[in-house]
């Protein structure tokens, strides 16, 4: 069956309907660059609502198994490619692509000239899309505010190991905690909300901001006890928690154009001179010059646009990045920030000891 | 750290001459290497005794030498030029070899000559199989259960304790030389006592088979930073087992999750750190289908084919890339070429598939061993892209120009299912279209996944190429519905191949398919998967969706490349192709380039003005000419592949540049061909042609014996034979003979040739050459001397004449290549090709005429009179020589003969004729020190050759007993005439030998010349031609 994408710019793609489903989906449309990680980008909750286009033309082939979810279920309010893999080989496989959305009712729209679809939002930047089985549609999004949308609301435990990190979840990714129990900490996932006397009782010894969907600058009510936290623990904050860290202080952020979404963004760490690949999905960024009077300095630079892509406190043991180092999709390349992370929760405890 | 500025002059070794496992791919690097540090203002000095490249012209290098590759040569130049760095990893592994040698005999310290890039503890590492084994375990990385043997004794005690299959891998040789996977003891045993032999340092590697694992590329860049990234991936369609340079490749891998992506990607980065590299690397895993378990199967610490393929593939320069880091530059300082405003640290996304195909030479070697295992056959590649993968890899297919329609190969079609069973189980290069055709036949991928390990996802894609096929054949050029056939265009089946099943003519499908509004889009390769705007004009076309190509209103020039390197079509055209872009470009108009050989600089996107990376067939080529409004095309140097197309494209009014299809007819069409030589009063040898049998026995009585058949439009003389007498004729029949068939008389006489600069009135001709061996000798494939040494100024005049009246006569412009016989003082004309030829880059280089430059500006319009140019006279004597890959082809007579055997070619230019061919055998000469005996094995043809032998002081052995005399060390060179069995078994164990064999009376005697001197001089060749205007002035 035909469907067809139309923007808000009045461009319409058309494509064959690959899943039972009738009526109009909406949402942002934005690109995704990576090769591989379809699986994982699906699930990754920070995609929540978006209408996601994969720019590898290839899309299925090795099916969507049970391992690599980034969380419960896929995130995505549509997904849009240009050729959708049938089956899906591989032994680990199972489901296929197809099968998988038909379960969660997600629109898979196949045979889209993706790469033109992607130029339009390089050019007129990420933008409301309508999905529809309709030639012609009237593009409307309403707002919404996603983070309550994919936080949980119940406190769970994860691994055993001697650090303790409580995860606040904006909507995190799966790998995170992975990444933090490979690193020999115990995780206790806890709602986006959570107060810092929660916290205090959960005693932990540093905290994690996570990823999570939308503008930072909806979370503004929660800045205040976002800040009480952060001084009060040795802080990871990664992509979303990067901006609301950022904000707290009294930086700013802005929207970027068609935002970073792939696995191949150049990053350059100012402390190691190094440049590091990593994997990227943001479009909110924190504006360099809303820093100056902030006691966070940048650590992360975007080689292509010089855009911030991580800042550390000055003083204070508060490391946050732009990009995500748990990977999945994506290089691994950054891993050593959760060993950062750990060391200072490490220092914090000797101190403690001392003090 | 910007560049290194204590640095001002940089020695590149290039890889020389082309064979199987080394060919174009490193002109493409090398050319890229030498243009990087000269755009830093470094003196480049480059050492490649290949002349068909285009690195090796005066203006990628400001001192080339023509010199034998070897320490010895290596160090004359270092010595004479003093050279402050050396780049060594653009020249495969002979440009690696040699670095090592050159710095473990302390000749870099003496010089003080600091290797740049990967430092020579890495290149240690990582070739040698013990030190990069002994890291691997460091770095808790897996390598599969290997021992190093240096006796079979040693290998035999592994075997007995792993069992089989066992892959042998010698060290440090080429494309896997000499090694090879064993099933059992005996055939092991053979393999290790090879291995041995074959490998500088007597090692071979002995290891667990991981065969039927995927195997998956990385190509890694690292600066001395050590920051890393991975430019791209690639996985091989045939499993572990193949050579990857025999494998068919995708790019990027397709049946990978993210999370064995990134953990191969992260173990090829950790790799890469721990050696040390500066600059690309090729890192070769294979991954158990069924688990994350992997193995590292391979490392190669310089760029390589793979990279070449890799840098097409993305749009990064890999070769480029390297060359600036080794200079001290980091990756993020480094700018992307492509998007032009993004830095080089990123690693490319592609949103296209890539399809490599390799092209084989068994076309021309029907019987030799056509197994495929871990010894490179293929002579070169095509490269194919597009959105979907099963048009990148039909527009493969097509660029391979093998006598295919679409998917069918007509030789299978024939074939038992038995027997095609068994190519697939046994791989041999027919394996892709055996399985196609057993798919046809209704075998079940799973069955056929049994046999072959390769992964049901390209097996089903390939099941639905089949589908659809079948879809196509059921319906007609009348019933196809616009959606029908959109869907068949999308998927890749070619205007020919519908136009075939159809039954109608190409045009008529294709004006149908135009009437429907199905013409193909073109889009970009920019590295960035469109995230990014780019700058470059790199296209690829795909049967839907928006096209982002705009004509341009500028005057523009569409030059047709040459497609894969196979014998008879090697890197010279390549040559061609891009000086006449080069040209065009100064002329003002804008150079559209079309080709598909991914190892070649033409197909670099810096190149041309556009560049177009698809298949040399009419569909695709008009569907450019479309595009781009294109009013003029230009195949004349583009070698056959272009000519071949110039006559259909004519049929669509296209008009060809300096000559109508109907001229080439005329030269090629024997018939028509000798009447026009008639005409124009020009000796030519007595031919004719026959269409049949009956025909044949009664042409012949008029020729009379010795005689020479081949088949009419031929390149690289496929299927010539020359004919002694009837009971050859005979068995030749029996073999099979295609018709129509030229019958030529045999006149065994010197050979020469020529080529000329042709404005439709007058020619100029740089110089004359002339072939070592007498006729019969297929020109590729002789000694050859510039100028012609024994020519009279009468014969020469002769053939400048004649070249002169068949340009009048055909108003010809541009490149034409004439050969010619001579026999006492009477020019007999052999053969007129109306293109560049194999010796244009030759002549171009060592007589300093710009021969493409100036042939493309008289395809513009201009004429000869409006230069000053006169024929040089060389102060100097070049010599071509003929470089085999025989010896990785078993089976095949190494025997020369009408049909081209030679893969590649090397010059040397000295002050004599002696000097000259004691470079070109300088590197066989110097493996064979002490060696002084010729075995003849007919020494009653021989008598004087003989005697020439012996004056020379070398001992004739005549009757020893061969194998016996092979084994010795004496052994120095095996001259052989036979032709009955057992000669043509002992030239295939010679060759086995490394034996130097030469089935010519005159190429023995150019190698007892070579004997006559010890000693040589090294000059390159900005100095010989400043000696030769010296000269001239006085």
């Amino acid at each position: 069956m035909e469907a067809y994408v139309h923007l808000q710019n009045g461009k319409t793609f058309a494509g064959k309907l690959e899943t039972a489903w009738t009526g109009d989906v909406s949402g942002e449309v934005v690109f995704f660059t990576g090769m591989t990680g379809y699986q994982e980008v699906l699930t990754d909750p920070s995609y929540k609502n978006q209408i996601i286009v994969f720019t590898y033309p290839l899309i299925g082939n090795y099916g969507v198994n049970e391992v690599d979810f980034e969380s419960k279920h896929p995130h995505v309010k549509a997904v849009i490619v240009y050729e959708a893999e049938e089956t899906g080989y591989h032994y680990e496989a199972a489901y296929s692509l197809k099968q998988y959305l038909q379960k969660w009712n997600v629109p898979l729209v196949s045979h889209v000239d993706t790469r033109a679809l992607v130029k339009q939002i390089r050019e007129h930047g990420a933008m409301p899309a309508v999905i529809s089985l309709r030639e012609t549609a009237v593009v409307q999004m309403e707002e919404q505010h996603p983070v309550p949308l994919v936080s949980t609301s119940d406190v769970e435990t994860y691994g055993s190991g001697d650090m303790h990190v409580v995860l606040f979840d904006f909507g995190y990714k799966k790998s995170i905690v992975h990444s933090l129990m490979e690193h020999g900490c115990r995780v206790t996932v806890v709602p986006y909300n959570t107060t810092l006397q929660t916290v205090e009782q959960l005693d932990p010894d540093g905290v994690l901001l996570s990823n999570g969907p939308g503008d930072p600058k909806q979370l503004s009510p929660y800045l205040p006890n976002v800040l009480a936290v952060i001084e009060r623990y040795p802080t990871l904050a990664i992509c979303l928690g990067h901006q609301l860290v950022s904000l707290a202080y009294g930086g700013d952020t802005e929207k970027l154009k068609f935002g970073h979404r792939g696995a191949n963004q150049p990053v350059y760490d100012v402390k190691t001179k190094r440049v590091w690949m990593t994997s990227q999905n943001h479009g909110y960024v924190v504006k360099a010059e809303s820093l100056a009077h902030t006691p966070l300095s940048v650590r992360f630079v975007n080689v292509n646009d010089g855009s911030v892509e991580g800042v550390a406190h000055e003083t204070k043991p508060i490391l946050c990045v732009q990009y995500h180092p748990e990977a999945h999709p994506g290089p691994n390349d950054t891993q050593f920030i959760f060993a950062e992370f750990v060391d200072m929760m490490k220092a914090a405890r000797k101190e403690k000891v001392y003090a | 750290m910007p560049k290194d500025c204590t640095l001002r002059s940089i020695l590149v070794i290039g890889s020389g001459p082309i064979v199987i496992g080394q060919a174009a791919e490193f002109d493409y690097s090398g050319t890229q290497g030498c243009l990087a540090l000269k755009e830093e203002g470094y003196r480049v000095i480059l050492a490649n005794n290949n002349p068909a490249t285009i690195m090796t012209d005066e203006v990628h290098a400001d001192a080339v030498y023509f010199e034998p590759l070897t320490v010895e040569s290596m160090e004359k130049i270092i010595a004479k030029e003093r050279p402050d760095g050396l780049l060594a990893t653009l020249g495969g592994q002979t440009g690696l070899n040699l670095a090592f040698a050159l710095h473990e005999r302390g000749i870099l310290q003496k010089y003080n000559v600091r290797l740049l890039g990967t430092p020579i503890e890495s290149i240690k590492r990582g070739e040698d199989r013990e030190a990069f084994r002994a890291l691997m375990y460091e770095l808790n990385e897996p390598v599969p259960e290997s021992e190093i043997v240096t006796t079979v004794e040693e290998a035999v005690q592994f075997a007995e304790q792993i069992g089989f299959p066992i892959i042998v891998r010698p060290a440090y040789t080429l494309g896997g030389t000499g090694g090879g996977i064993a099933e059992t003891m005996d055939e092991f045993i053979k393999i290790v006592a090879k291995g041995l032999r074959e490998s500088p340092i007597s090692q071979c590697l002995v290891e667990r088979s991981v065969a039927g694992f995927k195997e998956i590329e990385y190509e890694v860049m690292r600066d001395h930073t050590n920051t890393c990234i991975t430019i791209c991936n690639m996985e091989n369609i045939d499993p572990v087992g193949i050579h990857t340079g025999d494998s068919i490749v995708v790019a990027p891998s397709q049946t990978l999750t993210d999370v064995e992506y990134h953990m191969l990607r992260s173990a090829a980065i950790k790799i890469i750190s721990a050696l040390g590299v500066v600059g690309g690397c090729n890192i070769q895993f294979a991954l158990d289908p069924t688990s994350k378990k992997y193995y590292l199967i391979e490392v190669n610490p310089r760029v390589s084919r793979s990279s070449a393929l890799a840098s097409k593939a993305t749009g990064y320069p890999i070769a480029r890339m390297a060359a600036k880091l080794a200079v001290g530059y980091t990756l993020a300082e480094l700018m992307n070429p492509v998007t032009g405003h993004t830095y080089a640290s990123f690693e490319p996304a592609l949103d296209y598939v890539v399809v490599k195909f390799p092209r084989f030479p068994f076309d021309k070697f029907p019987f030799a061993d056509r197994r495929l295992g871990t010894q490179m056959k293929a002579t070169g590649e095509v490269m194919a892209i597009d959105r979907n993968f099963e048009r990148a890899l039909q527009k493969a297919i097509h660029s391979l120009e093998l006598d295919h329609i679409g998917l069918h190969s007509p030789a299978l079609a024939n074939e038992s299912t038995k027997s095609l069973i068994d190519i697939i189980k046994k791989g041999d290069d027919r394996r892709f279209f055996a399985i196609l055709e057993l798919l046809r036949r209704g075998i079940p991928t799973s069955e056929i996944h049994e046999w072959t390990k390769i992964d049901l996802y390209f097996l089903t894609r390939f099941a639905q190429l089949i589908a659809l096929e079948q879809q196509a054949k059921n319906i007609t050029l009348d019933t196809v519905d616009e959606r029908t056939f959109r869907t068949l265009k999308e998927k890749g089946f070619s205007d020919a191949y519908l136009a075939y099943i159809w039954h109608v003519e190409e045009k008529d499908v294709r004006e149908k398919r135009k009437a429907y509004g199905i013409v193909p889009a073109y889009k970009m390769v920019d590295t960035c998967a469109a995230e990014f705007s780019a700058e470059t004009s790199y296209y690829y076309s795909t049967y839907f969706g928006e096209s982002e190509v705009q004509a341009s209103d500028k005057p523009k020039m569409l030059i047709l490349g040459s497609g894969p390197i196979r014998i008879g079509q090697g890197v010279e055209f390549d040559y061609g192709s891009v000086h006449c872009v080069y040209a065009l470009q100064q002329a003002g108009y804008e150079a559209i380039l079309i080709n598909n050989n991914p190892e070649t600089v033409s197909t670099d996107f810096t190149v041309a003005d556009r560049l177009y990376f698809e298949p040399l067939t009419v569909e695709d080529v008009l569907n450019v000419i479309e595009a781009e409004n294109v009013e003029a095309v230009i195949v004349q140097f583009g070698g056959q592949t272009a000519i071949n197309l110039a006559s259909k494209l004519e049929t669509y009014g296209v008009s060809i540049i300096g000559m109508s299809s109907d001229v080439i007819d005329q030269l090629e069409d024997r018939e028509r061909f000798y009447e026009l030589l008639q005409s124009l009063g020009i000796p030519h040898v007595k031919g004719t042609m026959a269409t049949n049998e009956t025909e044949l026995w009664e042409k012949i009585n008029d020729i009379g014996y010795p005689l020479l058949l081949r088949p009419s439009y031929v390149i690289g003389g496929r299927g010539m034979h020359i004919v002694e007498h009837e009971q050859q004729l005979c068995s030749l029949i029996e073999q099979g003979i295609v018709y129509p068939v030229l019958i030529d008389e045999y006149m065994r006489a010197k050979e020469g040739e020529l080529d000329a600069i042709c404005d439709g009135y007058d020619v100029f001709v740089p110089t004359m050459i002339e072939h070592v061996e007498k006729t019969g000798v297929h020109s590729g494939d002789s000694y050859a001397l510039l100028p012609a040494q024994s020519f009279t100024e009468e014969e020469k005049k002769k053939m400048i004449d004649y070249a002169k009246r068949i340009t009048k006569q055909l108003h010809f412009k541009g490149l034409m290549n004439v050969q010619f016989i001579v026999r006492n003082g009477e020019v007999y004309v052999l053969e007129v090709n109306p293109r560049a030829s194999r010796t244009v880059p030759i002549v171009s280089k060592v007589t300093g005429v710009p021969m493409v430059q100036l042939a493309t500006n008289i395809l513009l319009g201009k004429y000869l009179s409006e230069y000053v140019i006169q024929s040089p006279s060389l102060s100097y004597v070049v010599l071509k020589y003929p470089v085999f890959s025989t010896y990785k082809l078993p089976g095949v007579d190494p025997l020369v003969g009408p049909e081209m055997k030679s893969t590649g070619e090397g010059i040397s230019i000295a002050k004599t004729v002696q000097e000259a061919a004691l470079k070109s055998f300088y590197p066989y000469l110097v493996k064979k020190k002490g060696a002084h005996e010729i075995y003849v094995d007919a020494p009653e043809k021989a008598a004087s050759l003989i005697e020439a032998a012996k004056r020379f002081g070398l001992t004739v052995v005549t009757d020893e007993p061969f194998e016996q005399w092979l084994e010795k060390k004496e052994a120095l060179a095996f001259v052989s005439f036979m032709r009955d069995d057992e000669s043509v078994q002992r030239r295939k164990q010679a060759l086995a030998r490394h034996l130097l064999v030469c089935t010519e009376e005159e190429t023995a005697r150019l190698f007892f010349e070579a004997l006559q001197t010890d000693d040589f001089s090294v000059c390159s060749i900005q100095q010989w031609l400043k000696m030769m205007k010296e000269v001239v002035k006085k």
